[in-house]
């Protein structure tokens, strides 16, 4: 077990660094502009000029699947850090006093988990409207369930252990303990979280934003690309399988990372 | 049969708070459909009458309880956009999704139990991996994505299929049911490798207790020992992870139905989202909500039948 238990985590964390910096690359430097139309060299092959081959407007698809990914990543840091920051506290605080606050809480929080999120990220942006902002909103308030769930789990296990009611009786604040002495204590299950967070995150957006609902068009997402690459199936298949595949390959770096965290913090 | 009573009650107040929110959520909404169906330049008098014909000059409690009647007895309103009862466009359509969901949820049964339980008692370690590391990339491909490469591998490479040429069951009950075994799989094939990986750390978390030590002991097989009791303690945990599984597949079938163009409630549901038609949202989101709420609530019945532990309340494992 040894032997193979952190291959996961190791393969996760050198992908997805790799995407990470494919994209900040991307920010500076793209093979070629991705708005720049060459009508002269539409719905080209793969070739060495151009690795992911060029789209219906002669734009290279390799340089605009960087975008896409820049898009994607900026959008589940932002789901994630809502989630995680809002649900950690929420839950932090239950796990930690208790009492009604936490019952009523934890009880909201079931029923909400036992939706899909991608469907209630749909009703949600059916009310408010589509677009980038909206489902950011949408899928950072979905994703505060989780982790509090999480998180009021860790902190209602610490509460009664020894080191707390010591740390106590030497006189430390609520606010202290919760901070220094439980919250690194938890690490081992909020990190896990955090990466299948993200994991779920560039899923949501992918499917929301190929639906036409997320992103909208003058913007690069994956699952824009995606859904617009679909009609090309035929004349131009690499478009959607180069886009497709960076998506699973995005999805897979944080669901190794997660899963390699889970078996570590499970040996330990 | 008290627990069950009190099941059912709990079971009826959800999907009170299911049709409360899905009520009012679509009451907070900014603009009104009037401005949405005669345009922003209708005369007051235009305004007011539609707004008599939709019922909106109405108390929203009356409205809210005109609703819910009516929806209970098969009443989902009038569609803004085609002028017509939502459960008349809805008919067909449910059936149609109905069938893929069902589909890919029995596909997902059928090959996952054994798939996890096999997974669960790999002895080699290097194949162990190996089988880790394929079903993390499985589970790691979009439904979406893998209906387009099924799309692309058997309707332009090897011409067994053409993708959008569907067939309603109205027609040809044959040929839809052929048509809906690529999207029913594309969606059941990430969700089995989901629950392969959950069924395999249970299984694993079993064959470490007590009582299969025992039964190796008294020289039963691996394969007995697997089926007749490490199955029986996994199943708790199986159903529930089935039941989210079938919230998830419904959601994926919204997905996928846009992927192979199959007339279904998702495709209903984006339509009537992008054309701001509420009172189609509306009757889908409650009706996808009802269902959502029973599936768990027959999950809870079939873990207390299954594990008798789980019927005393306050004792339970």
């Amino acid at each position: 077990m040894k032997r193979f238990g952190n291959s996961f985590l190791c393969i996760g964390t050198a992908l997805t660094l790799l995407l990470v910096l494919l994209t900040l690359l991307s920010i500076f430097w793209t093979p070629y502009n991705t708005t720049e139309m060459n009508p002269a060299e539409k719905m080209q092959p793969p070739s060495m000029a151009h690795i992911m081959g060029t789209d219906n407007f002669g734009r290279d698809i390799f340089s605009r699947v960087l975008q896409g990914m820049g898009m994607s990543m900026t959008i589940a840091l932002c789901v994630v850090a809502i989630g995680s920051v809002a649900g950690g506290v929420l839950g932090a605080l239950c796990g930690y006093f208790g009492g009604l606050p936490d019952l009523i809480l934890t009880r909201i929080c079931d029923s909400i988990t036992a939706f899909p999120s991608v469907l209630l990220a749909l009703v949600i942006v059916s009310v408010v409207g589509s677009g980038t902002g909206q489902m950011i909103g949408a899928l950072g308030v979905l994703f505060i369930p989780s982790f509090a769930r999480v998180t009021r789990a860790e902190f209602a296990r610490c509460r009664g252990q020894n080191y707390i009611q010591n740390a106590k009786l030497m006189g430390a604040g609520h606010g202290r303990i919760m901070l220094w002495h439980i919250l690194p204590n938890t690490m081992q299950v909020l990190l896990p979280a955090i990466a299948i967070g993200f994991n779920n995150a560039i899923l949501s957006e992918a499917s929301m934003s190929y639906l036409g609902i997320g992103v909208q068009p003058p913007n690069a997402s994956l699952g824009l690309m995606l859904s617009d690459s679909q009609i090309y199936l035929k004349s131009a298949p690499w478009y959607a399988i180069s886009v497709g595949l960076t998506i699973v390959l995005l999805i897979l770096g944080f669901s190794l990372i997660g899963e390699g965290l889970q078996q570590r913090s499970r040996r330990n | 049969m008290k627990q069950i009573a009190k099941k059912v009650l709990t079971l009826i107040i959800t999907l009170f708070i299911v049709s409360l929110l899905a009520f009012f959520a679509f009451q907070i909404i900014p603009g009104n459909p009037t401005t949405k169906l005669l345009g922003t330049e209708a005369t007051p008098e235009a305004v007011a009458a539609l707004r008599q014909e939709l019922g909106l000059d109405q108390p929203v409690l009356l409205r809210y309880w005109q609703w819910l009647t009516g929806f209970l007895s098969g009443n989902f309103g009038t569609s803004y956009s085609y002028h017509m009862p939502v459960s008349e466009m809805l008919g067909e359509k449910l059936v149609i999704t109905g069938i893929l969901v069902l589909m890919s949820f029995a596909i997902t049964v059928i090959l996952s139990i054994p798939l996890g339980l096999m997974a669960g008692s790999m002895k080699n370690k290097a194949l162990d991996w190996l089988c880790t590391a394929l079903n993390q990339l499985i589970m790691s491909v979009p439904p979406f994505f893998l209906g387009i490469l099924g799309c692309f591998l058997f309707g332009t490479v090897l011409r067994w299929f053409v993708p959008g040429d569907f067939v309603s069951y109205t027609t040809d009950w044959g040929a839809f049911l052929r048509y809906l075994i690529l999207p029913a799989l594309s969606i059941a094939i990430p969700r089995t490798a989901m629950t392969v990986k959950m069924l395999r750390s249970s299984v694993l978390k079993e064959r470490g207790q007590d009582y299969v030590r025992t039964a190796h002991s008294r020289g039963s097989r691996d394969c007995a020992v697997l089926w007749h009791h490490v199955l029986k303690n996994t199943l708790v945990p199986t159903i529930t992870f089935l039941a989210t599984s079938a919230a998830e597949i419904m959601t994926g079938s919204i997905i996928v139905e846009q992927v192979f163009t199959i007339p279904g409630v998702g495709r209903l549901l984006l339509a009537s989202i992008l054309g701001r038609d509420f009172p189609v949202v509306q009757a889908i989101v409650v009706l996808l909500a009802t269902w959502i709420v029973l599936v768990h609530f027959v999950a809870d019945l079939l873990c207390q039948w299954v594990d008798p532990r789980l019927r005393q309340e306050g004792k339970g494992v």
